[in-house]
């Protein structure tokens, strides 16, 4: 996949083109990002609580169930069709809370059901989510194998 | 409580900045904005630096899609730690199982009730 | 007639007897909602998946395009027309229902005017008395293959555009002198494959620009004309970025357009507060813009002589992700009135 080298005549359209291309509107996109993403972080931290106080969570453990209860909020929101309005205002926002995750597989669900359940849905589900899941755990292999191997030599382990 | 609140939203909010950036200055795709963002999480636990980021700032720091890749490499020292070197492979989704499993039993329901607005 | 290097002259004027054009709920509210013969509430139109529902767009295009002249399909020797879906299935599944022979063409956003001149060309020399051509495109059915899932919450920068929910097709028939202010096509350039290295799937106008630049020029130097020919220049799909870059290229080459003569069917097609982004486009754009819109102007006396560019992005998801640069393609057609 390597970088084509422009012609002289491509590098000239190029510059040209910038002149007239929309700029993006980068601070306007980053407050929208933050106050969108901050919201829906702080509705997990009140989610959380919930589940400390009346359901006997810890601190440790309330991640799960609340992450779990923001997904099943993102697939109303998903199906209603009012994530693609949030995405698009919110950008990353929404996108990079576990909500964002959510709605990457729930959408592509969605989508492909005229596929059929078997091929449709589940052949497309990790459509978007399989970069995510793939880097993920490839990376925490990576990362506990180097410390765990750190560990052993230095006789902790 | 409420300090922690105030936490989650600002901290919550600036990853998500870092994430918009991404899209915007680097112009990167969400996949791999998001792909990025996991990796940093598992390399920040890694070091040791995302459990007391998480002490602070709670939901802010569990919220986003980092969290997942630390709570992958959790997953994967904890087993590591009582069975050694398979550990790592083995114990990679006990944390974590909750998102993963919401979202695919999620989806499957919401493929079932729910047609595409367009 | 082959005129200058890549140009056909159509002396025996074939008549654009009647169209039919088909569109969405999103072009039910925009700007031209009056000159389409057909809308629909919703993207799925009685059918269970975007792409049937596409199907039935085209469908109603040519039927109400063969109804308005009193004809049935049978009276039509040929059928030429594409759309964006992968092996333009869309247009063949409607090709099956009509039952006519069949050139299927992909030609991208370009469909409509490269549909335009073959049928043309082959109706100005007697291989056909009526030829059925257009084309079409559905906004989810082409997000879907294209980009994401339509319930995804992506973000869309302000140069992306908006895929026309619509179809647009045009009955083209021999000129026997009975046509009574009927729209005839004169002349066509064929374009070839422009590319810039422009690389990003979310910029199509600024991709297409120089393939417009291209046809256009090529069309000014065949014919030994200037824009002082026409009434009016309206491209397919450039949108805001695409139209301004043309310009701006051709003036770099020593032709000027007036602005005021220089029109784009993704610009036309929806209102100010429609979330479009930089515009509309797909391939059926350009078709229902031109074939409901600008042939009823023509029509009313507006326009006499108009040439229309249809410009298309030559891309697929595939390419974008191994990294290929966006070759693009603009077809032009002049028409009369």
């Amino acid at each position: 996949m390597a970088k084509k080298k422009k012609t002289p005549q491509q590098k000239q359209y190029e510059q040209l083109e910038k002149k007239y291309e929309t700029k993006r509107p980068v601070v306007k996109n980053c407050i929208k990002a933050f106050f969108v993403g901050g919201f829906i972080c702080m509705l997990g931290q009140f989610i959380s609580f919930l589940y400390i106080y009346f359901f006997h969570f810890t601190e440790q453990t309330s991640g799960n169930p609340t992450s779990a209860t923001i997904i099943f909020l993102s697939m109303l929101l998903t199906g209603f069709g009012i994530y693609d309005r949030l995405g698009q205002f919110a950008g990353a926002g929404s996108a990079v809370p576990v909500s964002g995750f959510g709605n990457s597989i729930i959408s592509a669900a969605i989508e492909h059901r005229t596929e059929g359940f078997v091929l449709g849905v589940g052949g497309n589900i990790f459509k978007l989510a399989g970069s995510v899941i793939l880097f993920g755990v490839f990376s925490a292999f990576v990362v506990a194998l180097i410390k765990t191997i750190i560990l052993m030599a230095r006789g902790v382990m | 409580m409420l300090p922690m609140f105030f936490w989650a939203f600002v901290i919550g909010g600036l990853i998500c900045v870092i994430g918009q950036l991404m899209f915007d200055v680097a112009k990167r795709t969400p996949a791999h904005t998001l792909s990025t963002l996991v990796v940093a999480g598992a390399i920040l636990d890694g070091l040791g630096l995302y459990e007391p980021f998480a002490d602070f700032a709670g939901a802010g720091a569990t919220i986003p899609i980092t969290s997942f890749g630390n709570a992958l490499v959790h997953g994967a020292m904890q087993e590591a730690e009582t069975h050694g070197l398979i550990g790592v492979l083995t114990g990679m989704f006990e944390v974590t199982s909750s998102g993963i499993s919401a979202a695919i039993v999620f989806g499957f329901i919401g493929a079932l009730i729910f047609k595409p607005k367009g | 007639m082959l005129k200058g290097k890549q140009s056909w002259i159509f002396e025996n004027h074939p008549v654009i007897q009647s169209t039919g054009v088909s569109g969405g709920p999103f072009e039910g509210n925009g700007n031209l909602a009056k000159d389409f013969d057909i809308l629909h509430e919703d993207l799925w139109m009685g059918k269970t998946s975007y792409e049937q529902a596409h199907r039935v767009l085209l469908e109603e295009a040519a039927q109400t395009a063969l109804k308005k002249s009193g004809r049935s399909a049978d009276d039509a020797q040929f059928f030429i027309a594409g759309d964006l879906i992968n092996q333009i299935t869309p247009t063949s599944f409607a090709a099956r229902d009509l039952k006519i022979p069949y050139f299927g063409l992909f030609g991208a956003c370009s469909t409509s005017m490269e549909g335009l001149a073959i049928s043309s060309f082959i109706v100005n020399y007697r291989g056909a008395k009526n030829i059925l051509t257009g084309a079409s495109s559905h906004n989810a059915a082409v997000e879907k293959q294209f980009r994401y899932p339509t319930e995804y919450g992506g973000q869309k920068p302000p140069t992306a555009q908006w895929t026309v929910t619509g179809a647009g097709v045009a009955l083209l028939t021999e000129n026997d002198g009975t046509h009574e202010n009927c729209p005839y096509t004169t002349s066509a350039t064929i374009g070839r494959v422009m590319d810039m290295g422009l690389i990003d799937p979310f910029n199509m106008g600024g991709a297409m620009a120089p393939a417009a630049a291209d046809t256009i020029e090529a069309h000014f130097n065949d014919l030994g004309v200037d824009q002082s020919h026409y009434d009016l220049i309206v491209t397919g799909d450039l949108g805001k970025i695409g139209r301004d870059s043309m310009l701006a290229l051709l003036e770099e080459k020593g032709i000027s357009i007036d602005q005021n003569k220089c029109n784009d069917c993704g610009l036309l097609l929806y209102k100010n507060d429609q979330p479009v982004q930089s515009g509309g486009s797909g391939a059926g754009c350009s078709a229902t813009v031109l074939y409901g819109h600008l042939l009823n102007e023509m029509k009313k006396g507006v326009y006499k002589r108009i040439l229309v560019v249809a410009t298309g992005a030559l891309l697929s998801p595939l390419t974008v992700q191994q990294g290929e640069s966006i070759p693009c393609i603009a077809h032009a057609v002049s028409i009369e009135i």
